[in-house]
C-alpha cells in the first residue's frame, strides 16, 4: 500500500483540478489590525468563485490582495502566499504593475475615466505598449463585455453618457482589453438595477469560457446564479475575517456543513 | 416589530402545524375506512368518499402557502429542504387519503353482502399503518432521523401481513369460486393498507433528507 499524506493528496487534487490561483494561509493587516486571518482558497481555472459574508469581514481586503491593490494602502501588509499560475504574487521580484494587468479588477461603482468610450477601453493596451490593431482590440473587448451593439455608433462619446449598467460593462471591457487571466469583481452589481444586474450576470457566464472570476457579492441569489464555488467568510471577536466554509455553490446553498454558514445564508443573525 | 426572520420562522411553524393537521385528517380517514368495512356501512362509506375532498383541499392550501414562501423568502439550506419536504409530504398524505377513500369505494362495491371471512389481519395492518403514519409525522416534526429509520423498518411488518392476507384469501378463492369477487375486494383493501405504510416510509425518508441533506431510500418495499 502506498501511503500518501493529506498534504500530498491536497496537492494532487489541485493538479487534477487545474488551480489557477492558490490562496494559502493568507492574512492581511492594516497596521496592527488583522483584517483577514489565515484564509486558504484554491481557485480552479474557468470557474466563478463567489465570496460572501457580513460587511467588514474582509472580502474586499482579500480581493485586493489578489492583485496587489493593497500595495496602494500604506499600512497594508500581507502574510501567507498567493500563488498565481504557480508563482507567488508576493515573491520579492514580483512586479505589481504586471500583476494588475494579468489580474483585472472591477469595482462596486462603475468608475470609467472622463474620456470617450473608445479611449476607456484603449487605455490599458496603450500604456501596456500594445502593438496590434487597437480598433480590433477595442471592438473585441466591447463585444466580450456585451456592450458593442449598444455603443458601436458612438465610440467617441463620453463614457459618462452611458447608463450605470453600461458604464459597468464598459469597465469590464476596459479590464478585458489587457487580456487578463483572472478577473476580480467587488460587488459589481450593487449600484445597478435588476435588468442591468442580469446583463452583468449573463456576461459573467460568457466570460467564464475564457477567464476565471472571483466575485464578492452581497446577494445570495446572485452567488447562487453565477458561481461554481462559494466561500463564506465571517469575522471573529477581534473583527478579523476568516474562512468558515468553501465548497461547491450548490452544496453551500442546499446543505452547508457549518452551522455558521447555514445561519448566515438563512438570515438568522443577531 | 418582528424581524423578517421571525416572520419567516412563524410561517414555517404554521406550515408544520398544517401538515400535522392534514396528517390527523388522513389518519382519521383510515380509521373510518376500516370501521365501515367491518360494519359494511355503505352510507358511511359514501360520506367517507365525499370527505376526501377536504383532504385534497388541504393539500392545495399547503402547497400554495409553500410556493408563496419560496417566492417571497427565497429560502436556502435547511429552510429550503424543509419546504421541499413539506411539498413531498403533502403529496404522500393526500395519496394516503386516496387509499382510505379506496377502501370506502370497496365497501360500496361490497354492497352489504357478508364478508368472506372475519377480519383479523386487515385491522392489524390498519393499526400498524396508522402507527407508522403518526410516528413518521412526529419524527418529521422533531427532525428525528433515528426514529424515522425505525418506523420505516416497520414497513416490513405490514408487507408480511399483506402476504399473509393475500395467501389466505387465495385459498378461499380456490376452495370456493363463489368467493372470488369478495375475496378480491379484501385483497384490494390489504393492498391499499400496504401502500399507506409505503407512503409513511416516504415521509420518513423526507425527514432523513431534511436533517442530512441526503436523499436515500431507507426501506425498499417489496411491493
Ligand atoms: N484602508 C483601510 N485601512 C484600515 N482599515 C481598513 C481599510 N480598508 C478596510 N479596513 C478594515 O478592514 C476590515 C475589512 O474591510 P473590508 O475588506 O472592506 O470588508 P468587506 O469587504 O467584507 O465589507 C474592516 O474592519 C475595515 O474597517
Ligand atoms: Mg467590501
Amino acid at each position: 500500500m502506498i501511503m500518501t499524506t493529506t498534504a500530498q493528496k491536497v496537492e494532487a487534487e489541485k493538479v487534477e483540478k487545474d488551480i489557477i490561483l492558490d490562496i494559502q494561509e493568507l492574512s492581511v493587516y492594516y497596521g496592527k489590525f488583522r483584517a483577514v486571518n489565515g484564509v486558504s482558497i484554491p481557485v480552479e481555472r474557468h470557474k466563478v468563485v463567489s465570496l460572501i459574508g457580513p460587511s467588514g469581514c474582509g472580502k474586499s481586503t482579500l480581493l485586493r490582495s489578489l492583485n496587489r491593490m493593497n500595495d496602494l494602502i500604506p499600512t497594508a501588509r500581507v502574510e501567507g502566499k498567493v500563488l498565481f499560475q504557480g508563482e507567488d504574487l508576493y515573491a520579492p521580484g514580483a512586479d505589481p504593475i504586471d500583476i494588475r494587468f494579468r489580474v483585472g479588477m472591477v469595482f462596486q461603482k462603475p468608475n470609467p475615466f472622463p474620456k470617450s468610450i473608445y479611449d476607456n477601453v484603449a487605455f490599458g493596451p496603450r500604456i501596456n505598449g500594445f502593438k496590434g490593431k487597437l480598433d480590433d482590440l477595442v471592438e473585441e473587448s466591447l463585444r466580450q463585455a456585451a456592450l458593442w451593439d449598444e455603443v458601436k455608433d458612438r465610440l467617441k462619446d463620453s463614457a459618462y453618457a452611458l447608463s450605470g449598467g453600461q458604464q459597468q460593462r464598459l469597465c469590464i471591457a476596459r479590464t478585458l482589453a489587457v487580456r487578463p487571466e483572472l478577473i476580480l469583481m467587488d460587488e459589481p452589481c450593487s449600484a445597478l438595477d435588476p435588468i442591468a444586474t442580469l446583463a452583468i450576470e449573463d456576461l459573467i457566464h460568457q466570460l467564464q469560457e475564457q477567464y476565471t472570476i472571483v466575485i464578492v457579492t452581497h446577494n445570495m441569489q446572485q452567488a447562487g446564479r453565477v458561481s461554481d464555488y462559494t466561500a463564506f467568510m465571517n469575522m471573529d471577536a477581534d473583527r478579523a475575517g476568516y474562512l468558515v466554509e468553501y465548497d461547491a455553490t450548490q452544496q453551500i446553498f442546499t446543505n452547508p456543513q457549518d452551522k455558521r454558514t447555514e445561519d448566515y445564508i438563512s438570515g438568522r443573525f443577531g | 416589530m418582528p424581524t423578517s426572520r421571525a416572520v419567516f420562522d412563524e410561517e414555517m411553524r404554521e406550515l408544520q402545524q398544517q401538515l400535522m393537521l392534514m396528517g390527523t385528517m388522513v389518519d382519521t380517514a383510515i380509521g373510518r375506512a376500516i370501521d365501515c368495512l367491518q360494519r359494511l356501512d355503505t352510507p358511511e362509506a359514501r360520506s367517507l368518499i365525499a370527505d376526501d375532498a377536504a383532504i385534497n383541499h388541504k393539500r392545495a392550501e399547503i402547497e400554495e402557502k409553500v410556493v408563496q414562501v419560496i417566492a417571497l423568502q427565497q429560502p436556502l439550506a435547511s429552510d429550503l429542504r424543509f419546504l421541499l419536504a413539506i411539498l413531498h409530504n403533502v403529496v404522500d398524505l393526500e395519496r394516503i387519503g386516496d387509499h382510505a377513500e379506496g377502501i370506502g369505494k370497496i365497501v360500496v362495491l361490497h354492497a352489504g353482502r357478508p364478508l368472506v371471512k372475519p377480519l383479523v389481519d386487515i385491522p392489524r395492518m390498519a393499526t400498524k399503518a396508522r402507527e407508522m403514519l403518526r410516528g413518521s409525522l412526529e419524527a418529521f416534526a422533531k427532525r428525528d432521523v433515528e426514529a424515522s429509520r425505525q418506523i420505516a423498518d416497520d414497513d416490513d411488518v405490514v408487507d408480511a401481513l399483506h402476504d399473509q392476507v393475500y395467501h389466505e384469501l387465495l385459498l378461499y378463492m380456490l376452495r370456493d369460486p363463489a368467493t372470488i369477487e369478495r375475496a378480491t375486494y379484501l385483497i384490494w383493501v390489504s393492498h391499499n393498507l400496504e401502500r399507506i405504510a409505503d407512503r409513511a416510509t416516504n415521509i420518513c425518508e423526507q425527514t432523513v433528507y431534511l436533517v442530512t441533506g441526503k436523499m436515500q431510500e431507507i426501506n425498499t418495499s417489496r411491493y
